[in-house]
């Protein structure tokens, strides 16, 4: 799949329905919403915080990309609030699962 | 379409054992024979096996290892609700004419692959269900203004109950001192906030009304089924309110023809403390943001009429087996005969069962 291919690169990349435009994410072949073709075009770079949690030293949190996309990884420094607009600083692949990690704005 | 009712069952102790899976699946088996002495081999027309295990073609084992061969048999997955599912399924074969006698057993490890969902890669390195807890956690406790010392009186009221329930995991009474002082997952989960994952097996006979009576003189009815799937991921959730569990609920309870309040005993997904609370409300016994006030006054009047079992925290959570337990243990409260546990006046019962952060809901209603 093109996007896993481009998050290995460190791109984090979205799905857009070439008929419809709706987001389809997860990312995924065909639009979820009427079936038809996707593209693939790189995401916003800049999110919020819905929600965070810390784990040891580190806090986590669950960001929001062009109000539609939500995922949960890493905040690189500094103590989250919620609705704080981050960026997405690193992303990836470590064998077949993602990793995203989000520095505060 | 005919009435179904729930007419035998058998159950294992919950533990941290190192059985096989076939074995688990037997050995619940085996004591719902036990508790059926008019059950024949050949009154079973379907055999459906609820599990996570990766274990291929269990419900054609569980069929030969009992000398049973079912017109129907397969297994039901769905994470944590694979056990209500499979139930529901049987009720459906019923419910058709496809059969009249349905096996439905269910059984975990305590090492299930379904406590992990690889394919929500929207986690992230976060799939371990620890992390959507704390998200759920924090954001009720923000939402409600609700602390952390409120939710662990989930936990202490579910260990205390499932001191008398013999097959749970819980073999102690926790203080609230002891929950807010176990080792801290997250700032937001503390292990004893959490149900365990662990060994079990529970097995549940359904038929169709005519077949009822062959076996028992006090069938349990399922009156209601309600399910719903928002998403399989759970970032596409709620998250301070378990909107699946509350159509589920809204479904089961008007084919059931009742409302919330006439509901005398449930069993509720406490998966983590802040989903009891959550699904209270959810399931409308309570508003919104006030679902620990129902879950202080339940403990504080010793009222046994939530998760009389100890729920998922205080029993242990087999997770393909959760469901049925859960199940059995409303049948045990109808028919009263849940000993130390038994809620007064049972009349009615709801099971809440869920999957996945309450992506997907199931909820039964069952009556005398």
């Amino acid at each position: 799949m093109t996007f896993e291919d481009e998050l290995r690169k460190g791109n984090f990349q979205v799905a857009e329905c070439t008929d419809c435009k709706k987001i389809v994410w997860p990312p995924s072949d065909f639009c979820n919403q009427c079936f038809q073709e996707i593209r693939w075009r790189k995401c916003a770079n800049e999110g919020k915080i819905i929600e965070f949690s810390k784990q040891n030293n580190n806090y986590f949190c669950l960001a929001e990309f062009e109000n539609t996309i939500k995922i949960i990884g890493k905040v690189s420094s500094g103590i989250p609030t919620k609705d704080q607009q981050i960026r997405m600083e690193r992303c990836g692949m470590i064998d077949d699962n993602y990793f995203f990690e989000f520095s505060l704005i | 379409m005919g009435k179904v009712g729930i007419v035998s069952y058998g159950i294992t102790k919950f533990s941290k054992e190192d059985s096989k899976i076939e074995s688990l699946l037997l050995k619940s088996t085996k004591k719902l024979f036990e508790n059926s002495p008019n059950l024949s081999r050949n009154d079973i027309d379907a055999v459906l096996v609820s599990t996570n295990n990766n274990s291929k073609y269990l419900s054609a084992i569980l069929s030969e290892m009992s000398g049973i061969q079912p017109k129907i048999s397969h297994t039901v997955e769905s994470l944590c609700n694979s056990g209500t599912n499979a139930i529901v399924s049987a009720y459906s074969y019923i419910a058709s004419g496809l059969a009249d006698v349905v096996l439905v057993s269910g059984a975990e490890r305590y090492d299930s692959p379904g406590q992990i969902l690889e394919w929500d890669n929207s986690r992230g390195e976060f799939k371990h269900p620890i992390f959507w807890a704390s998200i759920f956690t924090k954001s009720y406790k923000r939402e409600f203004s609700i602390t952390d010392e409120d939710l662990a009186i989930v936990s202490v009221k579910n260990h205390k109950q499932a001191q008398n329930n013999p097959n749970a995991i819980s073999e102690k009474e926790y203080s609230l001192d002891d929950v807010l002082n176990s080792k801290r997952l997250t700032d937001d989960l503390r292990l004893l906030d959490c149900s365990r994952p662990c060994t079990g097996g529970a097995s549940i006979l359904l038929t169709s009304e005519d077949f009822c009576s062959k076996f028992t003189d006090d069938p349990i009815w399922i009156t209601g089924i309600g399910q719903k799937t928002i998403s399989a991921g759970f970032t596409k959730n709620t998250f301070d309110y378990m909107e699946s569990t509350r159509i589920a609920a809204s479904s089961a309870l008007k084919m059931s023809k009742h409302n919330s309040s006439d509901i005398d005993v449930a069993e509720i997904h406490d998966a983590f403390s802040v989903c009891e609370p959550m699904a209270l409300e959810s399931l409308g016994f309570t508003d919104k943001g006030s679902g620990m006030d129902m879950v202080k006054e339940l403990y504080a009047a010793n009222n046994f009429k939530i998760n009389p079992r100890g729920g998922l925290i205080g029993s242990g959570h087999p997770l393909g087996a959760t469901g049925i337990a859960q199940t059995i243990e409303i049948v045990q409260q109808l028919q009263i005969c849940a000993n130390k546990r038994q809620v007064d006046d049972a009349t009615i019962g709801l099971v809440h069962n869920m999957s996945a952060a309450a992506t997907s809901s199931t909820v039964l209603i069952l009556e005398k």
